[in-house]
């Protein structure tokens, strides 16, 4: 079963194309990786995915809900975590985590925000404004967000950028360990090559709004001839003939 | 719980929140009205001792619109700075991922703006009691009727200057502060519609506000309810509002079409 199927999807702003019609889907407990350079059309394809932009063409299924006519039951079951998007700076750890707790509607909020501290190593960061937060602790709190409803689809927009080798590699391993325990399903846009040669089974490389490359990690590395992602990347990226 | 109803309390409690950490806030929140009262207040004292009686009726007019019509401020207010402080805090991003319905946001921001609007405006009305012996709930029960009607076009206005800001950004912010001040005069909240020029009185029939001022007006000099006005101010307070939420809905699509709702307060 499909997580997320998405058909002709393309998104215009006046003269700029910055979607255009692309098709992938995304198998349920999968961790698809959605590379490109900056202005690929990444974050709008997520912004799209979320409802949180309406597509001039094409469809969106997440969960099986048309995200035209549906959004909120398969948004009740999705969540989202990046970097770019804040939390209220003046509420404490908690008391963010609850706010989403309620509109998640979780049950026994209070059992899962202590759940997610112990996990995610939050404890002592509860009590603390959230503007108070160094980059790495405020990402551990997004993706503490980002899971507080179990969410089946997870949407990722460059969840490691900005953390030091330690703690990206620890958040690394937690979605690793998550996915495996909740076979939810995951979509994550980074620029970070070798976190996607580890989390991701399949891989999309958008350039210019479009999906111009598509597949394992392992089958990319063979078609470029290349020896990890980075190159692959900067094959695309700079229109580099592929390797025989 | 149902599930609407504890999305509408959760993002009440992202605001209640914010003011059990804010003194400012909650400071500010009646600081205005309580000037306002204490300025009209003495103003209204000053023509009352000097006119005896009919000044006495003044006064108390004077004093039940200022405290009125603070109700319709501190409502409009309290819908538009708390959709604001999403912006600020460039959380709209994560709201509205959430399944947290457009219509549910707007009746969180309205049980904000009534919370609001009781702490900025019972001080003052407490106050008015015990330093010009003016209660306001002498009027009795239809001060209510009044009280909810200047709500409803606070409401209905901010709903329009949320949809501003939707549409225009940062650069509509001010509108929040500012645009009921624009309708006071209109509003004839301290003296009859009949003072206007004839043509602009038709400007001023057309506002809830107007209506529930002449109401008022005659509840303290006559005693008597005037029900012809308050249902004009029920009647256009409908209309008000079934523009404005349309008006909301639409910048509310423009915003999804545009991607607005990711890079607003940027």
């Amino acid at each position: 079963m499909q997580a997320i199927a998405v058909t002709g999807l393309t998104k215009r702003y006046d003269a700029t194309l910055a979607v255009d019609a692309i098709d992938f889907a995304v198998p349920s407990g999968a961790t698809v990786g959605l590379l490109g350079g900056n202005g690929a059309g990444k974050t709008t394809t997520i912004a799209m995915l979320l409802g949180l932009l309406i597509p001039t063409a094409g469809r969106i299924t997440v969960l099986g809900h048309d995200m035209a006519h549906d959004r909120f039951a398969a948004l009740a079951r999705m969540n989202f975590s990046s970097p770019y998007v804040a939390l209220p700076h003046r509420l404490s750890v908690e008391e963010n985590l609850r706010v989403y707790g309620h509109l998640y509607d979780v049950k026994q909020v209070g059992r899962r925000i202590a759940e997610l501290a112990a996990q995610l190593d939050l404890g002592e960061l509860l009590a603390r404004p959230a503007g108070q937060l160094s980059a790495g602790q405020k990402t551990r709190v997004a993706l503490a967000k980002s899971l507080i409803n179990r969410p089946d689809v997870l949407l990722l927009d460059e969840p490691t950028a900005s953390l030091d080798p330690d703690t990206g590699d620890l958040v690394r391993g937690w979605l690793e360990r998550y996915r495996a325990e909740s076979g939810c399903t995951i979509l994550l846009a980074s620029h970070n090559m070798a976190e996607v040669e580890r989390l991701c089974g399949h891989v999309l490389m958008m350039k210019q709004g479009r999906i111009v490359d598509r597949g394992s990690p392992a089958e990319l590395l063979a078609r470029y001839g290349q020896d990890n992602l980075e190159e692959v990347f900067l094959d695309i990226a700079r229109d580099r003939a592929r390797a025989p | 719980m149902r599930p609407a109803l504890r999305r509408i309390w959760g993002m009440m409690y992202r605001h209640l929140a914010l003011y059990r950490r804010s003194w400012p806030r909650l400071l500010e929140l009646a600081y205005w009205p309580t000037l306002q009262m204490c300025i009209w207040g003495f103003t209204a004292s000053f023509f009352a001792a000097r006119t005896g009686n009919p000044g006495a009726v003044l006064a108390g007019g004077l004093l039940g619109a200022v405290l009125l019509w603070e109700v319709a401020l501190r409502s409009q207010m309290g819908v538009a700075i708390s959709f604001l402080e999403e912006i600020w805090s460039r959380n709209l991003g994560h709201v509205f991922v959430s399944p947290l319905r457009p219509w549910e946001l707007v009746a969180a921001l309205v049980g904000m703006s009534v919370l609001r609007m009781t702490a900025g405006v019972l001080p003052a009305v407490l106050l008015a009691w015990a330093l010009y012996a003016f209660n306001l709930f002498a009027l009795g029960p239809v001060l209510i009727l009044f009280a909810v009607n200047l709500m409803v076009m606070g409401w209905s206005v901010s709903l329009g200057v949320v949809s501003l800001i939707l549409r225009h950004g940062a650069g509509a912010e001010a509108l929040a502060w500012s645009v009921l001040f624009g309708l006071t005069p209109f509003s004839a909240v301290f003296y009859p519609v009949a003072v206007l020029p004839a043509w602009l009185q038709p400007v001023a029939l057309v506002l809830p506000s107007a209506h529930v001022f002449e109401g008022m007006r005659a509840a303290i000099a006559t005693g008597a309810i005037d029900w012809n006005h308050l249902a004009w101010a029920a009647g256009l307070n409908l209309l008000w509002l079934a523009g404005a939420a349309l008006l909301f809905a639409w910048q509310f699509r423009v915003a999804r079409t545009r991607g607005a709702l990711l890079s607003i307060g940027e």
